[in-house]
C-alpha cells in the first residue's frame, strides 16, 4: 500500500513571516505566481515544466479555484487540486502530489499557500459575518451553529484549551513542561531570518509569565498572526535528480479526519495524528525511532505534547516527561520545529503549516545554514486542521 | 472599534425541533437509535454509528458529569465580550453524549473534570431556551 517514494521536494520558497508587513500588498494569484516562479528558481526548473498544481483558497475567487489558478500561471496541467483541511493543507497538498506523480500524470507540481496581505479594496462590501465566527460556521443548519457557537464554544482557543484541560486530568499537566517547548522552539525561531522571531528567544519565565488566555493556556503558548506564505514543487525522481539541490523523497504519509468540534470527538486525548503517523511510518517501512529531526504541527503547545505521544515519539502520557528529557533544539538529541514552528515563524493563516513542509526539505536538502541538523536524511512532519479534527502526517528523506 | 453584535443564537431545523422544544418545557430529549441502541446527540436525521433512520426521541433525566472546560479570560468571539470569563464546558450526559455549554452557579476554583452536574434551563425568549449547567 501507498508510496513507492519516486516523487521529492525539489523546491521551496517562502516569503519571511512578519507581524506588521511593510512590503507591498498583492492579490493571493500575485502571490501564487511569485511563489511558483521561486521555487521552481530554487529547483532549476522552469515555468514550462509544471504539470500539476495543487492549491488552497485564493481571496480573488470562492470556486473554479485550479482553474482561475492555472489559467493566471498560464500552465495547463494534467492534475489540480483544491484542499480544505485547514492547518493539515500543506501536507494534504504534498502528499496528494506525491501521488499524483507516481500514477504517472504529472511530472512536477507546484503546491503553494501565500498569505500575505491583498491589496485594500476602494470598494469594499459589507462586513462578512463569517469574520467574526474564525473557524467554525454560522451558516443555518451547521451544527456549529446551532449547538457550539451560541455557547461561545468558537474558534480555536477554547477547543484546544479544553482539550489540554483533559489532558491534565487524565495525565497530569506541568505548565513549566509546557514553557520550556515554547523556549526550546524560540531558540530555534531565533536562529530563522524568515521567523517573526527571529533574534527574539523566551525563556521559560516569560512564558510562564505571559496573560493566560484560556487556562491553562498563556499567551505565549499561542501561536501570533502574521503574513507569510510559501510554497514547494515536487518532481518525479528522473527529473529531481537533474535538480539543483538533494531531493527530499516523500516515503509515507497518513490522513485521519473524525470530528469537527472537539465535543463529540470519542477521546479528546487520543488524536486523529495518530492513525495518520502510523499509516505513514508503516508505507515508509520506518518507526519514529528512525527519525532525525520532527517538523510538528504547533498552533499551541497542547498540540506538540499529543503529537508527540500519538505519534509514537513516547507513550500516551509520557509527553512531558519527554519535552523536560530532551532536548528539542536545533543541535539537542531530538531536534522539534528546527525553524521555530508556528510558536517562533508566527502563524500566517492556513499556510501556518507550509512552514513545516518547507523546513523538513530545506534540512533534508542540507540548506538549514546553522539550524542544519546534522547528518539530516529523515524528517518528520505533521499538520493539524480544526481543532484537533483533521491531521495528516509526511515523511521526507533523502534520495 | 467598537461594535455591538447580536448575540448568535441557535435556529432550531426541522431535525432538531424537538430537542429545543423539550427544554421550552424543561425537559432534556435525546435521539436514541431503534436498531443499534446508539444515543444521538447532537440531533440528526440518521445515526452516527449504523445510519439507520430509525432514530426515537426519549425523555432523559439531564443528569451528567463534566467532561472537560477552560475559562475565557478573552472573549471567545466580540459577541461574547461581556460574558467573560466564559466557563465553557463539554457535559457528558449519563447516556454517554457529549454537547457544548457553560457552567451557571459556580464558584470557578471547584471546576473539577469529572464534577457532577444538573442542568439548568434557561430561558431567552419566548421561542427558546438554552441548556446550561451547575454543580449537582
Amino acid at each position: 500500500m501507498g508510496l513507492r517514494g519516486e516523487a521529492a521536494i525539489v523546491g521551496i520558497a517562502e516569503y519571511p513571516h512578519q507581524r506588521r508587513y511593510e512590503g507591498p500588498r498583492k492579490f493571493t494569484l500575485e502571490q501564487w505566481s511569485e511563489l511558483t516562479a521561486l521555487a521552481l528558481q530554487d529547483a532549476g526548473l522552469e515555468a514550462g515544466d509544471v504539470d500539476g498544481l495543487v492549491c488552497s483558497d485564493i481571496r480573488e475567487s470562492g470556486m473554479f479555484t485550479p482553474a482561475t489558478v492555472v489559467e493566471y500561471l498560464g500552465q495547463p496541467v494534467n492534475f489540480a487540486e483544491r484542499i480544505d483541511l485547514g492547518g493539515a493543507t500543506a501536507v494534504g497538498m504534498v502528499w496528494r502530489a506525491a501521488a499524483a506523480i507516481e500514477l504517472g500524470i504529472c511530472d512536477v507540481v507546484v503546491c503553494a499557500l501565500p498569505a500575505l496581505p491583498i491589496p485594500s479594496n476602494p470598494n469594499p462590501g459589507p462586513v462578512d459575518p463569517q469574520r467574526f465566527f474564525q473557524s467554525s460556521s454560522p451558516n443555518w443548519g451547521s451544527p456549529q451553529a446551532e449547538f457550539d457557537i451560541p455557547y461561545g464554544n468558537l474558534a480555536q482557543n477554547a477547543g484546544y484549551a479544553m482539550i489540554a484541560q483533559r489532558y491534565a486530568a487524565e495525565f497530569g499537566y506541568d505548565p513549566e513542561i509546557m514553557a520550556k517547548l515554547v523556549a526550546d522552539q524560540r531558540a530555534n525561531g531565533a536562529l530563522n531570518p524568515n521567523a517573526a522571531f527571529y533574534g527574539k528567544p523566551v525563556s521559560v519565565a516569560d512564558v510562564l509569565g505571559s496573560k493566560m488566555i484560556a487556562d491553562p493556556l498563556r499567551m505565549l503558548e499561542i501561536v501570533m498572526p502574521v503574513a507569510g506564505g510559501g510554497a514547494v514543487v515536487l518532481a518525479a525522481r528522473e527529473v529531481a535528480e537533474r535538480c539543483r539541490h538533494r531531493g527530499a523523497y516523500v516515503t509515507g504519509f497518513g490522513e485521519h479526519l473524525t470530528i469537527k468540534t472537539p465535543t463529540y470527538a470519542e477521546d479528546m486525548c487520543r488524536t486523529p495524528v495518530g492513525p495518520a503517523s502510523e499509516q505513514a511510518f508503516a508505507m515508509a517501512g520506518l518507526t519514529p525511532r528512525d527519525v532525525d529531526a520532527a517538523e510538528i504541527y504547533d498552533c499551541y503547545t497542547i498540540t506538540v505534547l499529543l503529537t508527540l505521544e500519538d505519534a509514537g515519539f513516547c507513550g500516551k502520557g509520557e509527553g512531558m516527561a519527554f519535552i523536560r528529557d530532551h532536548d528539542l533544539r536545533c543541535a539537542g538529541d531530538f531536534p522539534v520545529n528546527t525553524h521555530g514552528g508556528q510558536l517562533g515563524m508566527g502563524q500566517a493563516g492556513a499556510a501556518g503549516g507550509m512552514t513545516q513542509v518547507v523546513e523538513a526539505a530545506r534540512q533534508v536538502m542540507g540548506r538549514a545554514g546553522e539550524r542544519q541538523v546534522a547528518g539530516c536524511d529523515t524528517v518528520y512532519v505533521s499538520g493539524t486542521g480544526g481543532v484537533m479534527s483533521e491531521q495528516s502526517a509526511l515523511l521526507l528523506q533523502g534520495g | 472599534m467598537s461594535i455591538e453584535l447580536e448575540r448568535p443564537l441557535p435556529r432550531p431545523t426541522p431535525t432538531s425541533r424537538p430537542f429545543w422544544d423539550g427544554l421550552q418545557e424543561g425537559r432534556v430529549r435525546l435521539q436514541r437509535c431503534d436498531d443499534c441502541g446508539a444515543w444521538v446527540f447532537y440531533p440528526r436525521n440518521r445515526c452516527h454509528r449504523c445510519l439507520s433512520a430509525a432514530l426515537t426521541w426519549h425523555d432523559v433525566s439531564g443528569a451528567a458529569t463534566l467532561y472537560t472546560f477552560t475559562i475565557a479570560r478573552q472573549p471567545t468571539s466580540p459577541h461574547f465580550a461581556g460574558d467573560v470569563p466564559q466557563y465553557l464546558a463539554v457535559v457528558e450526559l449519563a447516556e454517554g453524549v457529549r454537547l457544548t455549554s457553560t457552567l451557571v452557579d459556580v464558584d470557578e476554583s471547584r471546576i473539577r473534570v469529572g464534577m457532577a452536574l444538573a442542568p439548568v434551563f434557561e430561558p431567552v425568549d419566548d421561542d427558546l431556551t438554552m441548556l446550561r449547567f451547575r454543580p449537582a
